[in-house]
């Protein structure tokens, strides 16, 4: 069952997501060689802490698996739900995918980016782009009225446009008073088609694309996802509510 | 953080079939009771297993219509 939100609930969620924006913020003017992913992650929690919030992901629970950082950090070929290591070190020409959530006042935010490392290649320039091109995309046809379909369709559209893979093991998913609710938000499929969208709903919207296939694998860890042929891979999020004029873009400072 | 995608799997019963029908469909009753239409599988046409009405049979249901599915083989 999809839980629709009130509007002083969505508020409530906009705080939060804008917490999450600005831990996003300051881990971005961070990211630079030399850094390792365990300092972006200490600060992620510090800085949540002391706006009056707790780390979402610290301790969460899939398919039996704890989270045992606050951030995701994924660097390269990483697509997703890569684990913060004292030991990953930051170099130039990396580029990093940012996964982040909080829990504030009983509401969950969430969302990502993915940041280049220095000077990066043309092809990491692009997919970065095409992503963030592609999540805009989806965004914008997160309106009542319209289906969950339509939003998957256009972004699978936007990113084989530009000959980048969807990848189809993870996807986005509804938010509110957990992390992970219904509906299933895939970044590929057909328009017009699964469930229609309401006001008072609330997504999150995160396309992953693959320079090279869509093929993913889960590494030894049980968490990071990477590109089974080691091609770049780029992430970004926003948690986004549907309202009556449209998409109320939660995450966006 | 994204969510693992589900796995769809197909879901598997035994029943009996009831009626032949034209394109290798056959009605088959399941042991709960339920009424399906199932084709009889690739295997089973390829290796000329035929199935007339009163068989036992095995079938998977599509997940996405469970009143459709495929007949996976013939257990008497």
């Amino acid at each position: 069952m999809i839980k629709l939100k009130a509007p002083e609930e969505i508020e409530i969620m906009r705080a939060a997501s804008i917490i999450v924006a600005e831990v996003l913020a300051e881990l971005k003017g961070m990211v630079r060689p030399g850094i390792t992913t365990d300092d972006l992650d200490r600060v992620a929690e510090d800085l949540t802490r002391k706006k009056g919030a707790v780390p979402a992901f610290k301790g969460y629970e899939v398919a039996n698996r704890v989270f045992p950082a606050s951030l995701c950090a994924s660097i390269n070929d990483e697509v997703v739900h890569g684990i913060p290591s004292v030991s990953r070190v930051l170099r130039e020409g990396d580029i990093i995918g940012l996964d982040f959530g909080v829990r504030y006042r009983g509401f969950y935010g969430d969302a990502a980016v993915t940041v280049a490392v220095g000077a990066v290649s043309a092809e990491a320039t692009e997919l970065m782009q095409t992503t963030r091109e592609a999540l805009e995309a989806g965004i914008e046809e997160a309106r009542p009225g319209r289906r969950i379909g339509d939003v998957s369709a256009a972004i699978q559209a936007h990113a084989e446009r530009r000959n980048f893979a969807v990848v189809r093991d993870f996807v986005g998913h509804g938010i509110g008073r957990r992390l992970h609710e219904e509906p299933q938000v895939p970044n590929f499929g057909q328009a017009d088609r699964g469930i229609r969208l309401r006001k008072g709903m609330v997504l999150a919207i995160e396309p992953m694309l693959n320079a090279g296939g869509p093929e993913v694998h889960v590494k030894d860890d049980g968490w990071t996802a990477v590109t089974s042929d080691g091609s770049l891979s780029a992430h970004f999020e926003h948690s986004v509510a549907i309202v009556e004029n449209g998409p109320y873009v939660l995450s966006l400072l | 953080m994204s969510m693992p995608m589900p796995k769809i799997e197909a879901i598997s019963a035994s029943g009996t079939v009831q009626e032949s029908l034209p394109n290798a469909t056959f009605r088959v009753a399941l042991d709960n009771g339920h009424k399906v239409l199932a084709h009889a599988s690739g295997a089973l046409r390829m290796h000329y297993i035929k199935i007339i009405p009163g068989d036992k049979v095995m079938v998977e249901l599509s997940p996405f219509d469970l009143s459709r599915g495929q007949i996976t083989t013939r257990t008497k």
